[in-house]
């Protein structure tokens, strides 16, 4: 091996002359995200059925689930049989200042509930904004 | 002449995260040195005992970023072993490929950082520049660039498919060539061997008696990494050799680490190569049974150890991290002493120091000869106290 050779990373850096910057030029353009990026999560109040999973494993406690404030009517009754219990609709409330973004939130959910979404710009000058009520 | 005693830190230009050494001078050579700890503590152990196994594994991804996924291995190993789960091969390999990733992209950093601080600040930029493609596999894998949250409890969480590995051979092929450049570069420039040879020397009998670990141990000739002591996950299918350096400097830290950049890229080839069929995760109950495990993890930085203590319920009793850091540490001073003021910052950063993996308190009362573990409101308790103290009050906080 030689040693003690001065200016070794000259040729490299007249090559970087003429190269096109290293880094991009984002905001302007778009940051590129892989498919499995973990981004704000997105609720589907269709689908929940109120289990709470997601309340249990949340290590930032980002998550509640409540009763809608208007619940759908109850199924009309038919002659002779019993009335089927009415299915309950739920809200999300979610934290984005409390969230990691680890989505396990959405990997427990029995419904699917719960999407990963690629939504990653998120700061806010207001802090109530970042408490999200999806409805 | 006289001698100066000057605090280098906590907050210092030269320091990237907050921790004391106190130095004495003669002129500008290093009479003593000692080092202080403390700035950065977080109750981080604490608080994994007031959470489930699964919120554990996020918390501790979180003790430290750069090796977030070593820490979640190393617990989430000693969880399954209480639970006496066992993983998939396949997870097996997935989490080898993703801890190898890790020391590669920790290594780039570190290089990057070393470069900096010899004022070479070419080196610098092209490492982070090329650091990028790590990094991009990294997102590739487990989704995000530094907390991949790849871990769950009985395997992984992200399966790899033909088009990442495709993906991930491309990268690492460009990876290795820009290794084995910076190795040449690193190893040749008069910069560099100026700045580095006999600076921060650590003999091999002092590096064994202080019980340093990792490339600082091993550039110290002392032969050691858990992953050929004690082979863990799949590392005993691989071939990869074990480097050491005998020139117990700076710069045998350096070619320690640019060395293992390149062992690290054949062993991911190898394990793509080798990726078994099979599911990438089995169930396991969230309720652990009793037991303790103790479990140790080569990370990048060196050897990690992981204490878990289950009590039957879902959450761990005792969770306790030595992070590879706190073991180096002792040898910083033995390093400056001797040596200049200006090589300072580079000694201490050749240890690659994580200021915030090191800092756990242990609280002790000598008086009353006794040793309590304090519960999470005693602990807030004496927090508030402690700022109250310093003028700011926190009594009035409330925690949700």
């Amino acid at each position: 091996m030689k040693k003690n050779t001065p200016g070794r990373a000259l040729f490299e850096a007249l090559r970087q002359l003429f190269k096109d910057p290293a880094t991009s030029t984002y905001p302007f353009s778009k940051a590129k995200l892989q498919p499995k990026f973990r981004g704000r999560i997105d609720f589907e109040s269709e689908k929940c059925i109120g289990c709470k999973m997601c309340v249990r494993v949340c290590p930032a406690k980002a998550i509640d689930i409540i009763l809608s404030a208007e619940q759908p009517a109850a199924p009309a009754q038919v002659e002779g049989q019993t009335t089927p219990p009415a299915k309950k609709k739920f809200d999300c409330i979610m934290n984005l200042d409390r969230c990691i973004y680890c989505a396990q939130c959405v990997e427990v959910c029995p419904k699917k509930a719960l999407i990963s979404t690629d939504d990653f710009e998120l700061a806010q000058l207001d802090r109530k904004a970042l408490r999200r009520h999806y409805k | 002449m006289s001698k100066i005693s000057i605090p280098l830190g906590p907050q210092h230009p030269g320091l990237k995260e907050p921790i004391n050494f106190g130095l004495v001078l003669e002129g500008e050579q290093i009479d003593k040195a000692t080092v202080n700890l403390g700035y950065n503590h977080r109750g981080i152990e604490k608080a994994a005992e007031e959470r489930t196994y699964i919120q554990d594994i996020y918390l501790l991804e979180r003790v430290c970023g750069i090796c977030s996924h070593s820490h979640t291995t190393c617990y989430i190993t000693c969880v399954e072993e209480i639970a006496k789960a066992e993983i998939p091969e396949r997870a097996k390999a997935i989490r080898v490929l993703v801890a190898e990733l890790e020391r590669i992209h920790s290594h780039l950093l570190w290089l990057g950082i070393a470069a900096y601080e010899i004022g070479f600040d070419t080196l610098f930029m092209y490492v982070w520049r090329d650091r990028e493609q790590v990094l991009d596999c990294l997102e590739l894998v487990g989704g995000n660039r530094v907390h991949y949250a790849i871990n769950t409890l009985g395997g992984v969480r992200r399966d790899i498919t033909p088009e990442i590995k495709a993906e991930l051979l491309k990268r690492v092929d460009i990876l290795e060539a820009r290794t084995k450049y910076y190795t040449t570069l690193a190893t040749e420039e008069t910069t560099v061997l100026a700045r580095t040879q006999k600076v921060g020397v650590l003999p091999k009998d002092l590096a064994i008696k202080l019980g340093t670990n990792g490339p600082t141990g091993r550039a110290s000739g002392l032969a050691r990494d858990v992953r050929k002591d004690e082979p863990y996950l799949i590392y005993d299918k691989l071939d990869f050799k074990l480097i050491t350096a005998d020139t117990c400097d700076v710069f045998g830290r350096v070619v320690v680490r640019v060395l293992e950049t390149v062992e690290s890229c054949k062993i991911i080839r190898q394990v793509l190569n080798y990726l078994p069929e099979g599911p990438i995760s089995i169930k396991v109950p969230w309720k652990v049974p009793e037991g303790e495990a103790v479990n140790r993890y080569e990370a990048p930085r060196g050897e990690d150890i992981h204490y878990v203590k289950g009590n039957g319920t879902d959450k761990p009793e005792r969770v306790k991290v030595r992070a590879p850091t706190l073991a180096n540490y002792h040898a910083v001073p033995h390093m400056l002493e001797g040596g200049w003021m200006a090589d300072v910052p580079l000694v201490i950063a050749a240890i690659d120091p994580c200021m915030s993996c090191s800092d756990r308190a242990l609280v002790t009362d000598r008086a009353a000869a006794r040793s309590a573990v304090w519960s999470w409101e005693e602990m807030r308790r004496n927090g508030i106290e402690f700022y109250k103290r310093r003028g700011v009050d926190f009594s009035k906080v409330v925690l949700k």
